[in-house]
């Protein structure tokens, strides 16, 4: 057949072709497939029994006619058959486009397709040919293949027949006019159909239509074929008498395969040395939990002791709760302070938040990570076992005695003395304890009468007076005044005529002949004229100025102190009545704070910045030498007793030496809140004081016990409010009564008050 | 001189401990293996107390264990297991790269594995250990159970996580050991004493999880591996304590009557088998029948109770064991049923639930003796008349008050109480809210008044008689500044002098107590001056923690008032 249809072919005949489509696999496979298809298609005609010889399409040399009759049908099933043969159809259109190579098998494709699905029409013409043989235009045979028929449009015929003679159409083309009258009148126009390719009408037998309008339907073309014949099966489970095929048994069924016994070999090998293991099985004879801790013994592991559990997460407060109390909740401040706050910071990891119902509460996102953090914690955090101090605060308290029961001392503010414009540096109180003298900056020094707060005198002495100290001694009375570089000494005339008497005997001591300390850096000088009348008897005249002024237990002898970083002239002690001074330093040992004697045995205690040094003046010796732990000194007293020691110092502490003890301090107070500035021991009864820039006067009871064992006992008892802070200073001075337990203080508020 | 030198860092306390990648080293294990075996092993790193030594003079930061530990680790078979495993790995990526599938079929077939049995014994040497250590797994677990089945972990772990929380629960249920409940906005809390230890568990709420991406699911995956094992044998010795079968099996009754109503085809048999045992609506079968081991407990009894005090806490945890009994609750398919069931049957309520909602259910909404409801609507469609209706928050507030409290303030669409935490336990001076008193007052078995608004305003006068005190208090404080006043009083006097003038005198009132509550503070005072510096120390930061601790209890105090104000003044208005 190909050869017969020309033109668009390959020239090959179909065993060529058959060769082609062998050498490709592929394709080959996919033309089985349809060679399968067509067998069916041949399979289920068969027993329609029409046809006789027409047993295989693909078969070329029977289908002589089936070009011809392929264009006939085409024609057929491009208009009316359309919806049956999409899927070959398009194949068609692609086979046109497609190459040559691949022509072949799809023109044959093409050609099995129509030839299965237009046999009936075939078959017909068939007949029609054979039985009847009436038709011309049956044996005209157009040889110009599928192609679209337009490009004949121009010319009188429309291709060749087998003869190679054109084909012309026919005389009159119908118009449309032609057309509608043949569609009004012609009773066969329905069935009657164009043929292109021929450009004659064909018109459809009975048979043909039926046919068209079962294929419509989707029905086999043949009436008589049944769908549904019983099945004949080629393999089943009955055992045949005959095998299915005879081909004789191959050799090597009969031989071992030695393949099979190579791997076979290595298997063994592998087994035998350990590399392939036998499948494992899974002994589940006493299930996958048992009771691990049947046979508990008591003995724990070393190890077990040292175990530190994890500790449990803690647990859950009102603020977690979906429904928490109202005040849990946020304020919008509080949030807004939250969100702020680094994760870190936060109290709450979390934000309360309130539903009304159970059914709203949502996931909690942070869930998975909560989870996971403490997964970390478990494993990547060090733990420690830490005491937690569980202690009752109460307990911590040291047990005291009683203030009540350590009285008396100064409780409350019973006078205040007013008067001075400056503020006021230094009190000192006579040894009868009747007067009080003052020395402020604003030059004076006022002397009041201690019970009615009145003020008995005033002494102007022109300078801003840094220290007072009334001669301990009862018989006289004398008041040594230290103000720039000068030292005054008062006899205030406060007292008995004998004391007075007295007193001015003692000043009126000769001075010694001055040959040997002529050069001497002090200048003794008597008063007159006015300072004279104000009570003003000596002028001790210094190269520098004069800080502090403290007198001998005696009333005799008097230390001056002139501090300063570089000499070693800073402290000078006066006789008065030899009126000579002496140097009693060779060595400058560091700033000298304040100076003091013992009150019985001769001892000179120098204070500076950071120790106290206490010298033997007998035997002109450092006996002592106590470190203060403090960073600098403001003041010094010393007990009566003349063992204990008391230092304020500006950082805010007050340190108790015990001489007997150590040189370090035996206790530190740190009652105060700013710098210390002045200290005092009462004379006879166990109290000291300290006063401060804060504005109070604390009042300690330290007890010092004659028994050498016996640590003395402090125990704060009163803290004195009174004076007013001003520029940052507050209580300056403080001093006790000598037989009273009362105590005095002087502030930069200028005034003085006394506490009873 | 003579003699060795001395080298440094090779004595001491260096010697004790070993740095993270050492001790890697040593072990010879990859940085996870090594994380690994840290965690199942329990062993986490020491700080040294001085750490610049033992870091031999560095400051950088390093992780340091001690050597005793990873000498201990260098024993653990596990680690073989652990290069099998890696073998394994390697062996299976070359069958795979060579295709040679029944290479690859067998090496999966001899897949390494290893038991924890052994380091759970030698972690937890007595069983009393390991319970004290469950809560991690419980949470842990329940967790993992919540899963969904892709991704993230294997679906047997997530099988397996299940079936073992089913397991505690039933376990909880079966020995009425549940204590305590509280919902919060992570999930709820579960505390169950068992064995004398309390144990507590948190479980999230049934959603699906969006999976952060920055958590390591292998470190959370190791610990899943040894919280299954320690549970699994915990719940096994749990199980035979109550003398029933482990694996857990239903009643015999009980599972008949439930394959009964459950006959169409439900789930495959075996996860049939775990969603039943899941619905928490039947007993547990066990090995001994049941009245024999009630009369063993009854004579139990009489020896253990020895004070009189523990007497009392013995009734009162019986009471609250069976709170529920003879009641009959019925779960509305939008509350957790769950947690509900779960509760629910700890305290010998009898409970149910819509067929469709979940297997397992035992009567039907129209059972005639149900006594509570349990909807979380706003309304009911249809109400029966011989039960209530309540919100589920109800059953929750009954527990942790030990109490079947009454369901006034639970009804539908009525505003819930807030729900308390049961696990705060206030101490003196702490903050306690008004809820919390009433329903002590209720514990105590006082009848709350009958007009809770003239409560509520005594309340409030009482509130504000202590602010009255409290400002005494501060009055008192501010005594020491008194006398500064005084002084001023006395300089304005001194100014008004020159004016001479008579004003009556007022007579001043010394009240004896007060005067001896000044002389007692000032006592202390004192003494608190005469402290040690270190004592001070201690004793400064106790008193600033009860400083602010009562600053906070204030604070709450006044939100709460200003809150209850609020309210008032609205519900006024509305009135109006």
């Amino acid at each position: 057949m190909e050869e017969s249809s020309g033109n668009m072919r390959s020239s090959e005949p179909t065993a060529a072709m058959k060769k082609v489509r062998e050498k490709t696999a592929k394709k080959r496979s996919k033309e089985e497939e349809e060679e399968e298809e067509e067998q069916i298609f041949n399979f289920k005609d068969k027993p329609a029994g029409k046809e006789e010889e027409d047993e295989d399409l693909s078969d070329s040399e029977e289908s002589v006619f089936s070009g011809l009759e392929d264009s006939g049908s085409d024609s057929e099933e491009d208009e009316k058959e359309s919806d049956d043969n999409d899927d070959e159809d398009d194949d068609d259109v692609t086979a046109v486009e497609s190459k040559q190579p691949k022509q072949t098998e799809e023109e044959e494709e093409k050609e099995e397709v129509v030839g299965g699905v237009t046999e009936r029409e075939e078959e017909e013409k068939k007949e029609d040919e054979y039985e009847h043989d009436s038709s011309d235009e049956e044996d005209i045979r157009n040889t110009v293949g599928n192609i679209p028929m337009e490009w004949y449009k121009d010319f009188p015929h429309i291709g060749y027949n087998l003869d190679g003679k054109k084909i012309f159409k026919p005389i009159r083309n119908k118009d449309e006019l032609d057309d509608f009258l043949d569609k009004m009148e012609n009773p066969d126009y329905w069935r009657t159909v164009h043929d292109k390719q021929t450009g004659s009408d064909i018109v459809l037998s009975d048979e043909q239509v039926e046919l068209v309008n079962r294929l419509q339907k989707g029905q086999f073309g043949d009436v008589n074929f049944n769908e549904y014949q019983p099945s004949v099966e080629f393999f089943s489970s009955d055992v045949m008498i005959h095998p299915v095929t005879n081909r004789p048994a191959d050799k090597r069924s009969f031989i071992p395969s030695l393949i099979e016994k190579e791997k076979v070999s290595k298997l063994v090998h592998a087994i035998k040395m350990g590399w392939i293991k036998p499948r494992r099985v899974e002994d589940d004879t006493r299930g996958r939990f048992y009771d691990l801790w049947a046979g508990e013994d008591s003995s724990i592991l070393g190890r077990h002791k040292m175990h530190l559990p994890a500790p449990k997460i803690p647990l859950p407060g009102h603020q977690e709760s979906y429904n928490p109390p109202p005040e849990y909740l946020f304020t919008e401040e509080e949030l807004a302070l939250w969100e702020q706050q680094d994760a870190s910071d936060r109290k709450l990891p979390f934000v309360p938040v309130k539903f009304s119902s159970l059914r709203q509460v949502p996931a909690f996102s942070r869930f998975i990570h909560e989870r996971f953090e403490r997964c970390l914690d478990l494993y990547l955090c060090p733990r420690q076992r830490k005491m937690r101090v569980n202690v009752n605060p109460e307990d911590l308290i040291p047990k005291l005695p009683k203030p009540k029961d350590l009285q008396p001392f100064p409780t409350t503010q019973s006078l205040v003395y007013r008067g001075h414009s400056g503020l006021v540096r230094s009190i000192s109180v006579s040894p009868s304890g009747q007067w009080l003298a003052s020395g402020s900056d604003d030059g004076s020094v006022r002397f009041w009468e201690v019970c009615s707060s009145r003020c008995m005198k005033t002494v102007q002495v022109g300078g801003a007076v840094k220290s007072v100290a009334w001669n301990p001694n009862p018989s006289v009375c004398l008041l040594a005044v230290a103000l720039e570089s000068v030292v005054l000494i008062l006899s205030p005339s406060l007292a008995d005529r004998q004391v007075v008497q007295s007193s001015e005997r003692l000043l009126s001591g000769q001075p010694e002949a001055d040959t040997s300390d002529a050069a001497g850096p002090v200048i003794w000088s008597d008063t007159e004229g006015e300072e004279l009348n104000q009570g003003i008897r000596l002028k001790i005249q210094h190269p520098k100025a004069v800080h502090q002024v403290a007198w001998h237990a005696k009333g005799d002898y008097l230390a001056s102190v002139m501090p300063d970083h570089s000499s070693h002239l800073q402290v000078l002690i006066h006789q008065l009545s030899r009126r000579r001074s002496q140097n009693p330093f060779r060595k400058n040992k560091g700033l000298v704070q304040c100076v003091s004697f013992h009150p019985v045995r001769p001892y000179f205690f120098v204070a500076t910045q950071r120790s106290v040094r206490i010298y033997n003046l007998v035997k002109q010796e450092m006996t002592k030498k106590l470190q203060a732990n403090s960073k600098w000194i403001s003041s010094m007293a010393v007990h009566p007793g003349g063992d204990h020691v008391i230092c304020g110092s500006y950082d805010c502490r007050l340190s108790w030496f015990d001489l007997d003890l150590s040189t370090k301090p035996y206790k530190m107070l740190r009652h105060h809140k700013k710098a210390v500035r002045g200290a005092a021991y009462h004379r006879s009864y166990p109290l000291f004081a300290s006063a401060s820039d804060d504005g109070s006067v604390i009042v300690c009871h330290g007890t010092v016990y004659n028994d050498l064992m016996q640590n003395p006992l402090i125990v704060p008892v009163k803290v004195l409010r009174g004076h007013v802070i001003t520029h940052d200073l507050g209580v300056l001075d403080v001093t006790f009564h000598p037989t009273q337990p009362w105590v005095f203080s002087s502030g930069a508020d200028a005034t003085i008050r006394l506490f009873t | 001189m003579g003699g060795l030198q001395k080298k440094k860092y090779e004595r001491g306390s260096v010697t004790n401990y070993i740095t993270r990648n050492k001790a890697r080293k040593k072990l010879r294990l990859s940085l996870p293996d090594f994380r690994r075996l840290c965690i199942l092993k329990g062993i986490y790193p020491h700080e040294p107390k001085h750490k610049k030594k033992v870091n031999k003079g560095s400051t950088a930061p390093r992780t340091f264990y001690l050597i005793k530990d990873i000498r201990f680790l260098l024993h653990e078979p596990i680690v073989g297991k652990f290069r099998d495993y890696k073998v394994f790995v390697r062996k299976l990526k070359k069958a795979y790269g060579k295709t040679e599938w029944s290479a690859v079929e067998r090496l999966r077939e001899n897949k390494p594995t290893y038991k924890l049995d052994h380091i759970i014994k030698e972690r937890y040497p007595s069983f009393i250990d390991a319970l004290r250590d469950i809560d991690d797994a419980l949470c842990m677990c329940f967790l993992f159970s919540t899963f969904a089945r892709t991704g993230k972990c294997h679906v047997q772990t997530i099988q397996l996580c299940r079936r073992l929380t089913v397991e505690w629960m039933n376990y909880v249920v079966a020995a009425r050991a549940l204590r305590k409940v509280f919902i919060s906005i992570k999930g709820i809390y579960y505390q169950a004493e068992v064995m004398g230890q309390l144990i507590t568990w948190l479980v999230p709420y049934q959603f699906s999880h969006d999976h952060p991406t920055d958590v390591d699911y292998r470190v959370m995956a190791t610990f899943t591996e040894l919280y299954t094992t320690l549970l699994g044998f915990i719940n096994f010795r749990l199980y035979h304590s109550l003398n029933l079968l482990y694996p857990p099996k239903l009643d015999s009754k009980a599972e008949c009557e439930l394959k009964e109503e459950n006959e169409e085809d439900y789930a495959l048999n075996s996860e049939c088998y775990l969603e039943k045992l899941s619905a928490l609506s039947a007993s547990l079968a066990r090995m001994v029948s049941s009245a024999e081991e009630e009369e063993a407990q009854l004579d139990q009894f009489p020896d253990e109770m020895s004070t009189n005090l523990g007497k009392r806490e013995q009734k009162e945890q019986e009471a609250q064991k069976k709170l529920f009994d003879g009641l009959k609750f019925f779960l509305n398919r939008e509350v957790p049923r769950e947690s509900l069931a779960f509760v629910i049957r700890c305290f010998g309520g009898e409970v149910s639930w819509d067929k469709s909602v979940c297997i397992g259910s035992t009567y039907e909404v129209t059972e005639e003796t149900i006594t509570h409801h349990i909807v979380d609507r706003p309304n009911a469609s249809t109400q029966y008349i011989n039960r209530y209706y309540i919100q589920p928050q109800w059953v929750y507030d009954c527990i942790n008050a030990k109490i079947v409290l009454p369901v006034e303030d639970y009804f539908l669409g009525v505003t819930l109480p807030p729900h308390l935490s049961p696990f705060v336990e206030e101490k003196e001076g702490d903050y306690m809210p008004p809820e919390k008193v009433k329903i002590m007052a209720l514990q105590r078995g006082e009848k709350p008044a009958q007009e809770q608004e003239d409560e509520e305003e005594e309340d409030e006068d009482e509130d504000e008689e202590e602010e009255e005190d409290d400002n005494d208090d501060e009055e008192e404080d501010e005594e020491e500044d008194e006398e500064e006043s005084e002084e001023k009083n006395l300089k304005k006097m001194e100014k008004q002098r020159s004016q001479v003038k008579v004003t009556p005198g007022k007579m001043k009132v010394e009240n004896p107590e007060r005067l001896e509550q000044e002389e007692k503070a000032e006592e202390k005072r004192l003494a608190i001056m005469m402290m040690k510096k270190k004592e001070k120390y201690l004793y400064d930061k106790i008193m600033f923690g009860k400083k602010r601790k009562i600053r906070e209890a204030n604070k709450l105090t006044a939100k709460r008032k200003a809150h209850d104000d609020a309210e008032k003044a609205n519900k006024k208005k509305t009135r109006k």
